[in-house]
């Protein structure tokens, strides 16, 4: 077994994990989340570049071999260019000085007025996306999709003023299928969760579980 | 000093002659389970006072003074020791006390200096200008933070059952329950295989530092073996620079593993984009222009769960979603075909990988959540019958 292909890892592994159990029961040790909180930053902005790298990578290659939908990759390297000049050029201020505001020629005006309106694009098409999942979904072809859909029809009819206008039990029923039975399920997803996740810590730190590192547990 | 103690007696005669009794039984001490620079200050509640009668804790670094305002608040105001347990405990009087944590002050205005550790500050309660006695007190590290004692003691007894479980599981098989989520995965690579397409493995959007990322990248490494076995073109798109460096390590060594390695290309596992709804519209834009023969959603999901396992389940691509975000279940599993809800994702690499200790661990898994069960079961009932120390013991602070 290759030292700092396997065993350096794992002693990293079990460094990190005990150090991280540590500081979250030794208060003084605050600094060394701290620390190790930076490490993880500097580390992360290194790897940015990696991430920029292969973007940029990927998309040449689709341009190269012009495969479907290369002209997209074209849109991404024009945004990518038109994002570092307007990042350099910075309203005329230049990149050495503090990024401005978004009221001129600069980054900040170009996430306001083009990354910040395409998000709310995608973010606003999860209504008709939502209604032809529900669509498929609330079919009442068996018990679970009947109960599914009456908790639905509940629910929105809670949420809405239409509800409380038809009776004052609509809005109520929906705030107890909230406040019981779902917040019931959703506490026992947690605590699995919650067990699931030091399993797997526990498994990580003690070197048992390897597939983070390409190979099987033994 | 002459003046200094004139005053003293100018102000306590004031207040004498007010008729406002001072404050009493004032406690000041080092705020316990903190990594120090607060000090914390205790009194009995006075029920006598008028509503809104005004309170000043004031404090000094010497015991003449000068003493400065640390808060001022209404005598109703200050919270009970009871809405803090993790710094007052769980006991009756704590009913009848409230308290201030005090960590700064202002000397002058605009200025705030923080406490010192292992300095000594004397400190009062004003109650409408009559001072209460001068305590001292000083501000220490904590080396152990009690109040995350149980948390050590049940983690402690929860690890130790895994690696219980881990250490028969060397000497006998155990069974453990199916999941069909992961018994259809061999199915959906199998497809993929048949159908000469790739499959798209998607992280979601959390960091290395999450857990869930961490038990998806344990996942990749068992499915990246299987698809290079097969022959099978792998995509992973994502969305963390670190992560996406983690996967191709392990891509890369699973390929090796799989006897592979040519198998093996960089550029399949790739930076989609940074931001939530670019990576959702890049991965989309993937699934809908290479039509992949299965999406592997697996990870902590947002908003762009339901964009990308519809497009998704709109390509007619197998789905296989494993999420411990409980708010996103919902959308998988009225889009994908199977869904690994909360802990099983964690369980899904021992469980691909079939190895012993790994599976031993799932047992440990299922023991610690059969005792929740029954504390649960417990602590419901002695809570309806007034009885509260159980819930006391499993409190989380």
């Amino acid at each position: 077994m290759p030292f700092f292909q396997r065993t350096l890892p794992l002693i990293v592994a079990f460094l990190a994990g005990i150090i991280g159990i540590f500081t979250y029961y030794i208060p003084v040790a605050h600094t060394v989340e701290v620390e190790t909180s930076t490490w993880y930053r500097i580390i992360a902005a290194f790897a940015m570049f990696l991430g920029i790298h292969s973007l940029l990578h990927m998309h040449w290659y689709r341009i190269r071999r012009q495969q479907a939908g290369w002209g997209y990759s074209l849109i991404t390297y024009a945004g990518f260019t038109v994002a570092i000049i307007l990042a350099i050029y910075n309203n005329g201020q230049g990149f050495l000085s503090p990024m401005a505001t978004g009221t001129g020629l600069d980054l900040n005006w170009m996430y306001v007025n083009i990354h910040v309106a395409g998000g709310a694009t995608m973010f606003s098409l999860l209504a008709f996306f939502i209604a032809s999942a529900a669509y498929r979904t609330f079919r009442a072809r068996s018990t679970e999709a009947v109960i599914l859909l009456l908790a639905a029809i509940f629910v929105m009819l809670g949420r809405v003023p239409i509800g409380a206008y038809l009776s004052d039990f609509v809005p109520e029923f929906a705030q107890w299928l909230m406040d019981v039975p779902n917040l019931a399920a959703r506490r026992g997803i947690l605590l699995g969760v919650s067990l699931g996740a030091i399993a797997t810590a526990l498994r990580i730190i003690f070197g048992i579980e390897r597939s983070y590192l390409g190979e099987e547990g033994n | 000093m002459y003046s200094v103690l004139c005053m003293l007696a100018l102000v306590t005669f004031t207040a004498e002659a007010r008729g406002v009794p001072r404050l009493e039984k004032v406690e000041a001490f080092d705020t316990p389970n903190d990594r120090g620079g607060s000090i914390t200050l205790t009194w009995p509640v006075r029920s006598d006072l008028p509503k809104g009668t005004p309170f000043q804790i004031r404090i000094a670094e010497s015991r003449v003074g000068p003493f400065h305002t640390v808060a001022e608040f209404a005598s109703s105001e200050p919270e009970l020791l009871s809405s803090d347990p993790a710094t007052f405990g769980h006991t009756e009087q704590n009913n009848s006390r409230q308290f201030h944590h005090i960590s700064s002050y202002s000397p002058v205005k605009d200025a705030t200096v923080s406490l010192e550790n292992e300095m000594t500050y004397y400190l009062r309660v004003d109650i409408e200008g009559e001072p209460s006695e001068i305590i001292e007190a000083r501000a220490y590290p904590n080396y152990f933070d009690w109040s995350k004692l149980n948390n050590l003691i049940l983690g402690s007894l929860f690890s130790a059952a895994i690696l219980g479980y881990i250490g028969l599981a060397r000497r006998r098989d155990l069974t453990i329950r199916r999941l069909p989520g992961l018994e259809a995965l061999d199915e959906a690579l199998g497809r993929a295989t048949e159908m000469g397409k790739p499959v798209l493995f998607i992280h979601g959007l959390h960091d290395m530092g999450s857990p869930s990322t961490i038990a998806a990248v344990n996942i990749l490494g068992q499915v990246a073996k299987r698809t290079a076995e097969y022959d099978t073109l792998l995509k992973v798109g994502n969305r963390d620079p670190i992560v996406m460096s983690v996967s191709q390590e392990v891509v890369k060594e699973a390929c090796i593993e799989a006897g592979r390695p040519d198998a093996y290309n960089s550029d399949n596992i790739f930076m989609a984009a940074a931001d939530q709804f670019s990576y959702a519209a890049a991965l989309e834009g993937m699934m809908v222009r290479e039509k992949p023969a299965a999406n592997l959603l697996i990870g902590y999901f947002y908003a762009e769960s339901l964009l990308l396992a519809e497009t998704g389940s709109a390509t007619g691509a197998i789905q296989i979603a494993a999420t411990d975000a409980y708010t996103q279940l919902p959308f998988f599993v009225t889009t994908c075909d199977y869904t690994l809800m909360g802990e099983e994702l964690y369980a899904a690499s021992a469980y691909l990988s079939r190895d012993p200790k790994l599976m031993g661990s799932l047992k440990g898994q299922d023991l610690g959540k059969g005792i929740f069960i029954i504390v649960l079961l417990l602590g419901t009932l002695m809570s309806t019958a007034g009885i509260s120390w159980l819930t006391h013991i499993f409190t989380s602070y």
